[in-house]
């Protein structure tokens, strides 16, 4: 029987590796998609502890987040199009103007 | 009919709003001029109708209220004005004298920039000063009492692109805030004493009727008094305080003539007269005012021997004349000093309006060769009576009043002053001595003033001597009506023991009223036979003719006496002309010292301290941020690091702490 605890556990480890690919990775969308697998296993999160609880709270939380997300998406590619245009790169190392 | 006490300060008032407001625009000196000198006018109607109305009332104290000022507990304080024969005489002189001014002040300010301006400051000047005599309560003659001051302020300043004036007029409002203080101490502690005994009035009237309460003679009354007095020090010039009215000459000359010879500067006696009561009550007092007032008179007078513009002679002058007021104050001679007070606004007024005359002249005869001289040198002038015979006439009947010449009118009153200091029951031999020592010298250094101004030879530059006119009519009317005044302005104060035709001592009788009661009550009275007084009066005249006679070898018979005089002692004369270093002695005691103290406060705490601290903030927020810009490395990885390391931190001290 797969218990609420399985649930969590998967994503706690979908949290971790979408931190850990934030953290090493350099290429922008690689980036945004690890952001991505993060976002989902909090979503993930609400919806194991809305149903172990009875709640559904949780789970339009969830819908909030996807649309959030949605819209993140559209943003982030619309600024890694502007990055290309400017340093025909997505390289996150090569946008370190912002600095003293 | 006693309805109408608060148009005599309400017609100057709306002159000035009008000229201070329109003046600018009205441009026409005539209007602006006209305007100013027909509300004084007007002013000195309504005193003259409530005059004869007191005059043929049985009551003599009046009050009229036209509004409360405020009203706390049971202390009520109103915009008050009090007409008794005291507020009578001197409304009938500030408005009286004020108008004939105001008229002079038509020609001789003619064509000045600013013309509005001078007849704005002008009739405040009046509305401040008639509500100082008027006001029948403390606050409302303080309201008059600061006014006068600021107008006075104004008025020296008025050509304030000059440095000294605008230094003189500072030096003017500085000294006066001291005696302020003492003012304001005087009339806090009077209220507190009296308001502990029951009494919370701020009215004269309830002053004088409830000072009983507080013992006479006693710590408390002294104390009160003496602040008053170092209130009246200040306003009047005298000594210590005295050193603003001299530099005060930087003002135009119509200006010297009714602020600072005719009225403000006798607010001072003008306010012990008003609270006689207390004074009389207080006889350590009255020794000290007396004495104050005897050494001024003379210490000022020696500074008068060796003055050489004509103004500043006249200002010293003035200053021992109301050592003259003060001294009759302190032996209790009250109407003698407001009697003294009045003649002296009369020739006062008529020499200071003559020397503007000269003034005038002598400038317009440099204008007119194109020099640079100063027209108030009185070593440049001489023989000036062929070219201005109506000056010259007015001033030598004015020079005659001051030096105290029979049946003039500075003789009835300096006179009365002497025999009181004389015989009076608070009086002394010493400050008689004193005075009469002063009147010689007076008669001498007018007398001086005199001869080197209007007689001998002329010494006024070849190319500008024969272009000095006589002035204008609206310049010599006043001094012709002024000089009038100084000659028959004493016979209304006949002393008994002269008074051959009986016709009564008729200021003295007006003034009982106001006087007579706290003098009975002290015991202040003047003790002695016709015989001593007549005596003494030859005597006094005989000091003066001394004086006159020393002029006249001095400065007539032997010109070149003055030069070897000064030849023989030359540091007697350099003391005197510098007018015994008595400024820098101030400003070697107070000036230098509050100078440093503003210098310290200035370089040492502003600059190092205040600014310090807000300098110091500044730096260490500078340096924090120098610090902390290398964490903005502009690395996305190090900002996601710090950001995941925050979360694991701040989650497990959630989870674990």
């Amino acid at each position: 029987m797969i218990s609420v605890h399985h649930y969590l556990l998967l994503s706690a480890i979908l949290f971790c590796i979408g931190t850990f690919g934030v953290l090493t990775r350099k290429n922008a969308i690689v980036i945004f998609m690890c952001i991505e697998v993060m976002l989902n296993s909090v979503n993930l999160t609400f919806i194991a502890l809305s149903r172990h609880v009875g709640n559904m709270d949780g789970q339009i939380f969830v819908f909030f987040v996807m649309t959030v997300a949605a819209a993140e998406a559209a943003v982030g590619l619309a600024l890694m199009i502007a990055f290309f245009r400017n340093r025909e790169s997505i390289d996150v190392d090569d946008f370190n103007m912002l600095k003293w | 009919m006693y309805n109408n006490l608060w148009l005599i300060p309400f017609f100057p008032l709306v002159g000035s709003i009008i000229n201070g407001l329109l003046g600018k625009k009205i441009k026409n000196e005539k209007v602006i001029g006209g305007l100013g000198t027909l509300m004084m006018f007007f002013s000195f109607l309504v005193a003259c109708q409530n005059f004869f109305g007191l005059r043929a009332s049985e009551q003599k104290v009046f009050q009229e209220s036209i509004g409360s000022w405020m009203s706390v507990g049971n202390l009520q304080i109103d915009w008050g004005f009090l007409l008794d024969p005291l507020s009578a005489v001197m409304i009938l002189v500030v408005t009286g004298v004020g108008t004939l001014i105001h008229l002079y002040s038509i020609g001789y300010m003619h064509g000045e920039e600013g013309f509005y301006r001078f007849f704005s400051y002008l009739n405040l000047f009046a509305c401040a000063m008639l509500f100082l005599v008027l006001g029948n309560n403390a606050l409302v003659m303080f309201i008059g009492w600061e006014g006068v001051g600021l107008c006075s302020y104004l008025l020296i300043g008025y050509y304030f692109e000059k440095k000294s004036a605008g230094d003189a007029a500072k030096k003017a409002f500085v000294v006066n805030r001291i005696g302020d203080f003492g003012f304001l101490c005087g009339l806090l502690t009077l209220f507190w004493a009296l308001g502990s005994k029951g009494v919370w009035t701020m009215n004269f009237i309830e002053i004088g009727e409830n000072a009983h309460l507080l013992e006479s003679g006693g710590v408390l009354i002294t104390v009160v008094t003496l602040c008053f007095f170092l209130g009246a020090c200040g306003k009047s010039a005298q000594l210590p305080l005295y050193t603003w009215l001299p530099d005060a000459m930087e003002g135009p000359t119509p200006v010297s003539a009714l602020i600072h010879a005719a009225t403000m500067v006798t607010a001072g006696v003008y306010m012990i007269g008003r609270m006689n009561v207390l004074f009389a009550m207080a006889p350590t007092t009255m020794m000290t005012i007396a004495f104050v007032g005897a050494a001024t008179a003379i210490f000022a007078a020696s500074i008068g021997f060796a003055q050489n513009d004509i103004k500043r002679v006249l200002a010293y002058s003035t200053v021992s004349q109301l050592g003259f007021m003060f001294m009759a104050m302190g032996v209790g001679a009250f109407t003698a000093g407001i009697f003294h007070l009045m003649t002296h606004a009369f020739f006062k007024a008529c020499l200071f309006l003559g020397s503007g005359s000269v003034i005038h002249g002598m400038h317009h005869a440099y204008h007119h060769a194109h020099l640079d001289d100063d027209p108030q040198d009185m070593r440049n002038m001489g023989g000036l009576r062929k070219f201005m015979p109506i000056t010259h006439w007015t001033y030598f009947i004015s020079c005659l009043a001051i030096a105290g010449m029979p049946f003039f009118s500075g003789f009835f009153s300096k006179d009365e002053i002497l025999w009181w200091t004389f015989a009076s029951t608070r009086g002394s031999y010493v400050v008689y001595g004193i005075g009469a020592i002063a009147a010689c010298m007076t008669a001498f250094y007018m007398f001086r003033s005199l001869f080197m101004t209007f007689y001998g030879e002329q010494k006024t530059d070849a190319r500008a001597k024969d272009h000095i006119p006589e002035s204008g009519l609206t310049i010599t009317i006043p001094l012709m009506v002024l000089a009038g005044l100084a000659t028959v302005g004493g016979l209304i104060g006949i002393p008994h023991a002269i008074d051959i035709f009986h016709v009564g001592n008729l200021f003295h009788d007006w003034l009982a009223p106001v006087f007579s009661q706290a003098q009975q009550l002290n015991v202040i009275e003047a003790h002695g036979s016709a015989s001593v007084e007549i005596a003494l009066m030859i005597l006094s005249v005989l000091i003066g003719l001394a004086g006159i006679a020393g002029a006249f070898m001095m400065y007539m018979k032997n010109p070149e006496a003055p030069g070897k005089f000064t030849a023989k002692f030359p540091g007697l004369h350099k003391i005197v002309f510098n007018k015994w270093y008595v400024d820098e002695l101030y400003d070697f005691l107070f000036v230098n010292p509050c100078k440093r103290i503003g210098t310290f406060l200035w370089r040492g705490f502003d600059v190092k301290v205040v600014d310090g601290v807000v300098n110091g903030v500044g730096w260490v927020a500078k340096g924090i941020g120098a610090g902390l810009k290398y964490t903005q490395s502009g690395y996305l990885h190090n900002y996601a690091v710090a950001m995941v390391v925050g979360v694991v931190v701040i989650v497990g001290y959630y989870v674990f702490g």
